[in-house]
């Protein structure tokens, strides 16, 4: 049996390098192309017909008029009269027609007519919200928590929440279904998962699972959001079927992928912290309630987060509030953000309240992280001097230099974890007598690198340059590999290559071996040759050496097992944020914001770095800008386009410094995952920050100017009120 | 987008002829930036577009030594900021933040002084003058954050969108009109209305006339200054907005002033009040902040949008600094 691990540090020829993402050209060149992009032979558009209202019951649907439109090649009602629908934007009618503009005049030429019901939308204020909407909260108690706050020096109470928050995929959801007969489908869609959507398809429409013919080259997005195969896809695909197996495209418009193709939990908390003077933590109490719209999250074993197992004494109360909006899906790093927010606030307020450095008070308290105090204690020492901490930090209100009469400046900081691992992947590796090498995997690239980490760790592991490794994904064809979710694809996939690439060269071996007169067990592939380890010179090339496969080329099949020597599971992070304040307006500006990050085993550093910029960049947009507006009186979103709905652009971001934890204590921890972990800290670390420049916390995210100078007003504020 | 006949005339005479009597059965394309989103969002559903591009002369700029500035309509913000350089301050201030550089380059001055307004319940379909279904008011009961806190009594509450018109009316400058009876000019704090009903306009121009472009009067001497208070620093409008043209006296005391507002009324704001407060005296800090004080002393916000009157202050306050210099 091969023994599977990952090469030692002075072995390495790509891994851990800073490789830049094999697409990078084709997609600024314009030549990948995305799902939206395809056209297919024949093609029609499909649109759906949605409801305007949040809770209403169907009673009629007229489709005569618009069955007649011009162009219009297939109806069908989703749902029919008597169903309630309980948001707006649910799909009651799917059409398709030969122009784009036609189906959508028919799709307005949809009559529907509906009784409407009451609804609900706004979930902020817990006692505004109808008992009916209050779902079942969940309880539980730890140790003695009365006990503690009654022994506690300092009992801090404070409260925290933000708002729920949209997906926004850049490339929304959807499509193009088509019947290559009447009982083969062909779909390219825009998903997260290529392999496992192939049978969804198929149980839908009642056809074998291996009728399903499922590809996607590139994604625009998908954060969690693209796992299913969606109502609309499979209606997509009936009605393909409808109109003669005719492909259908059907991708969401802009105002429909805000509306329902994905949201995040709001959370709002009330908190009560238990402390000694010296700022150890001793006691956690917590209400809070949040809502996924129609959906249901939970929020268990979450709280105070990262610094849970070593806080004894807790009492926590979660509530999920039903809302008449489109349900929930898992957003990059699901709950941790939001349970982020809550403690890391909390804990930064109570720094506040003892006069304490928070970066003394956390470290104070590291031990209560647990098993991975030493990766956080680290982590803050990284993290503070690449911001300069302890020469820029001054108590909460004076302002951090650099600061103006109108214009304070303060630091935040925050940390988060997150498991990541390696989910089940299956790959093909085949090596042809001519020396080319293939790799095949029902795996997605979502844009972070996973096709550039393939060619990595096989071309690393033969011991070739990287364009030697041709990689096939993106097609379910190919060996089964898991959605991308969980950060749990690099893990998966870099596992399954290296084994697949290991074996495949000790096959390799046998057959050079004899030529080479020595033993499989003594060669090794090194810089495009085989050699004899300890004696380079009885060597022979890669091509010499794959020409003895003769006519047949190798192929091995890679499997990642789960747990073992090549990932594991947990990281930690730290993050710094350094903001400038106008204390006169309420806008709130980023100066420098610092990261550091470990994941085990870095594939390629530049692609691993990438995804923690892309991940502060999302994350100074949940702090100052996100929210998804959803209007009392119409119970519709009032902000379902790019304008309203505000996403950070370059200006508005500031300085980005990543620091990733390599080395000693990390590498052999093998291959992790990194997609999700920092996106956890921003909206705590940038909170933290503006409270220390503004004197006074700022409840909730997003910190929009009416939101800061409301809190400026308060006691403790740097209010400057013309 | 619902279907239209095109039209491209070539001269002011055969544009006007091809206008429509009443609003919403024409429209006029400049740039498109406006027009083209509100038509895919059948929020305006005209059965004729005319389209004004073609009229070489609604392109020209004249730039005479006395200051004055004549502008066409066609010009893009991006010519506008190239072209009028450095001597007019609140202009190019307010041309420079309307972004980003694609809009600043398809959008025109014309445009940009029609361009309807932002009001996520007008976008929505539900009226300038928004009403639900049972002709209740969306705006007042609803979220008005980024509505108007002055010159809302009216059923308008939606906010005048353009950032060069409070820049155009501290300037005083006039807006070059022309329809069937020939050319008119209008002073740019008279153009624009608080509609009073959904098929009202937010403009004086009538339905078959057409801007032909600005005319602003000699600047020498002019300081002026417009200060946006924007969240974020692209492809967003401002929150608020004040213009500010001062002219000081040999003692640096104020001579003259015209403050106007932007983001915070149906129409640009023009903030006599404060204007003449300023006269006589010597610009610092205090005069300003006062000065805004009194811009807004007669402002109602809606439910949710109090902090609005507070950045609106803010930005008369730092205008005049900034224009004093
Ligand atoms: C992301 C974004 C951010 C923006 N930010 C700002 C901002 O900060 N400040 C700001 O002021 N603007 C902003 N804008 C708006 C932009 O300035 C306008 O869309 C643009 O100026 C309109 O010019 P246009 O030539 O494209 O007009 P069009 O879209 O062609 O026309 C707009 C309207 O004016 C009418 N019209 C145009 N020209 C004439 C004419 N000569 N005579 C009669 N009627 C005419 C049209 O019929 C239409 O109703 C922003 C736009 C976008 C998309």
């Amino acid at each position: 049996m091969a023994e599977y691990k990952w090469p030692e540090e002075g072995k390495r020829s790509h891994i851990g390098k800073r490789i830049k993402r094999l697409d990078g050209p084709d997609k600024v060149s314009g030549r990948a192309k995305y799902t939206y992009d395809l056209n297919r032979p024949g093609m029609l558009f499909g649109k759906v017909v949605r409801s305007p209202h949040a809770h209403a019951k169907i009673v009629s649907i007229d489709l005569s008029v618009a069955e007649k439109m011009p162009g219009v090649k297939a109806v069908k009602i989703i749902q029919g009269p008597g169903a309630e629908i309980q948001w707006a934007g649910d799909e009651i009618v799917v059409l398709a027609a030969e122009t784009e503009g036609q189906a959508e005049d028919a799709a307005r030429a949809v009559k529907i007519q509906y009784e409407k019901l009451p609804h609900f939308v706004n979930e902020q204020n817990w006692d505004a919200i109808p008992e009916a909407n209050r779902r079942r909260p969940s309880e539980a108690t730890a140790g003695d928590p009365a006990k503690a706050f009654k022994e506690a020096d300092i009992v801090f109470e404070g409260s925290y929440g933000n708002e729920v928050i949209t997906h926004c995929c850049l490339e929304s959801h959807g499509l193009i279904a088509e019947w290559e007969d009447d009982k083969n489908l062909l779909v390219h869609q825009s998903t997260q998962s290529v392999s496992a959507n192939g049978p969804q398809f198929a149980q839908a429409l009642g056809i074998p699972a291996g009728n399903v013919r499922l590809k996607m080259e590139h994604i625009g997005g998908g954060f969690g959001s693209k796992f299913p195969v969606d109502r609309w896809g499979i209606e997509a695909a009936k009605l393909s079927k409808l109109a003669g197996g005719k492909p259908i495209k059907l991708m969401l418009e802009r105002d429909s992928e805000l509306m329902v193709a994905g949201s995040r939990p709001s959370v709002f908390a009330k908190v009560k912290v238990a402390a000694k003077k010296d700022g150890s933590i001793t006691g956690w109490e917590s209400e809070v309630w949040g809502s996924g719209g129609v959906g249901n999250f939970s929020f268990a074993g979450l709280l105070p987060y990262v610094f849970r197992a070593g806080v004894e004494n807790r009492k926590e109360k979660f509530s999920v509030i039903g809302t008449n909006t489109g349900p929930q899906r898992a957003w990059r790093a699901p709950n941790h953000p939001q349970a982020c927010l809550i403690t890391m606030s909390a804990f930064d307020d109570l720094a506040a309240e003892l006069k304490m450095d928070p970066l003394d008070l956390f470290l104070k308290n590291i031990a209560l992280t647990g098993t991975r105090a030493n990766v956080y204690r680290d982590e803050l020492m990284k993290a503070a001097e690449m911001i300069e901490w302890k020469k820029m930090w001054r108590p909460r209100g004076e302002g951090a230099p650099g600061s103006t009469k109108y214009v304070k400046r303060g630091l935040g900081l925050s940390l988060h974890t997150w498991g990541g691992g390696g989910h089940a992947s299956d790959c093909d590796l085949t090596i042809h007598p001519d020396g080319s090498v293939e790799l095949k995997m029902g795996t997605q690239d979502l844009g972070v690198g996973t096709r550039t980490v393939l060619a990595i760790v096989a071309a690393d592991t033969l011991g070739l340059p990287l364009d030697a490794v041709k990689v096939h994904i993106g097609d379910n064809r190919y060996p089964v590999s898991s959605g991308s979710g969980g950060s749990t694809t690099v893990g998966g996939v870099s596992s399954s290559t290296r084994r697949a690439s290991i074996d495949a060269l000790n096959a390799l071996f046998e057959k050079v071996a004899p030529a080479m007169n020595t033993t499989a067990g003594k060669l090794e592939a090194v810089g495009g040759k085989i050699q004899e380890i300890g004696k380079p010179t009885n060597s022979m090339t890669w091509k010499q050496a794959c020409a003895k496969l003769g006519t047949q080329p190798l192929t091995t099949r890679g499997k990642n097992p789960g747990k073992e020597t090549l990932t594991t599971a947990g990281v930690g992070g730290v993050q710094m944020a350094d903001v400038s304040v106008d204390i006169e307006t309420g806008i709130v500006k980023m100066n420098n914001f610092v990261a550091v990050q470990d994941c085990g085993l870095i594939i390629d550093m530049k692609t691993a770095e990438s995804q923690v910029f892309g991940a502060m960049i999302m994350g100074v947009t949940f702090a100052l800008f996100e929210e998804k507006v959803m209007d009392a009186q119409t119970g519709r979103m009032l902000n379902p386009n790019m304008e309203f709905y505000r996403l950070a652009g370059l200006a508005d971001i500031g300085n980005f410094k990543v620091h990733m934890m390599t080395g000693k204590g990390y590498d052999e921890r093998g291959v992790i995952g990194v997609g999700e972990p920092p996106t956890v800290s921003p909206g705590a670390a940038i909170s933290n920050a503006v409270a220390n420049a503004i004197g006074v916390r700022v409840p909730s995210i997003p910190l929009t100017p009416d939101r800061v100078l409301a809190a400026l007003e308060k006691k403790g504020g740097a209010s400057a009120k013309i | 987008m619902q279907k239209f006949e095109y039209a491209s005339p070539t001269t002011k005479e055969q544009a006007v002829a091809l206008l429509g009597k009443s609003w919403g059965e024409t429209e006029v394309l400049a740039g498109g930036t406006d027009l083209l989103s509100l038509m895919k969002d059948f929020i305006v559903t005209p059965k004729r577009v005319v389209n004004i591009k073609g009229i070489a002369e609604l392109s020209l700029i004249r730039m005479p030594r006395n200051g004055s500035a004549n502008i066409g309509a066609l010009v893009t913000i991006e010519q506008l900021i190239d072209t009028l350089g450095r001597g007019f301050p609140a202009i190019t201030d307010a041309a420079k933040g309307i972004t980003s550089p694609q809009i600043r380059n398809m959008g025109t001055v014309g445009g940009d002084l029609l361009q309807r307004p932002r009001c996520w319940y007008y976008r929505a379909g539900f009226g300038l003058l928004p009403k639900g279904e049972n002709g209740e008011p969306l705006v007042a009961n609803g979220d008005n954050r980024y509505h108007a806190i002055l010159g809302n009594d009216g059923e308008a509450k939606f906010v005048n969108p353009s950032s060069l018109a409070p820049a155009l009316i501290a300037l005083n400058a006039k807006i070059k009109i022309f329809g069937p009876a020939g050319g008119r000019e209008v002073a740019a704090d008279k153009f624009f209305v608080a509609p009073r009903s959904d098929s009202d306009r937010e403009y004086t121009l009538e339905p078959n006339e057409i801007v032909m472009g600005i005319s602003i009067p000699p600047t020498l001497g002019v300081r002026s200054a417009t200060y946006e208070v924007r969240q974020k620093e692209a492809l967003d409008w401002p929150l608020a907005a004040a213009s500010v043209a001062l002219t000081l006296d040999a003692a640096k005391k104020v001579k003259a002033a015209r403050i106007a507002l932007g983001h915070v009324a149906p129409t640009p704001w023009l903030a006599e009040a404060a204007a003449e407060y300023l006269t006589g005296k010597t610009i610092n800090e205090d005069v300003a902040a006062e000065a805004g004080k009194i811009a807004l002393a007669g402002a109602k916000p809606l439910s949710r949008n109090a902090y609005k009157v507070q950045l609106a202050r803010v930005a008369v306050k730092r205008a005049i600094l900034q224009a004093a210099g």
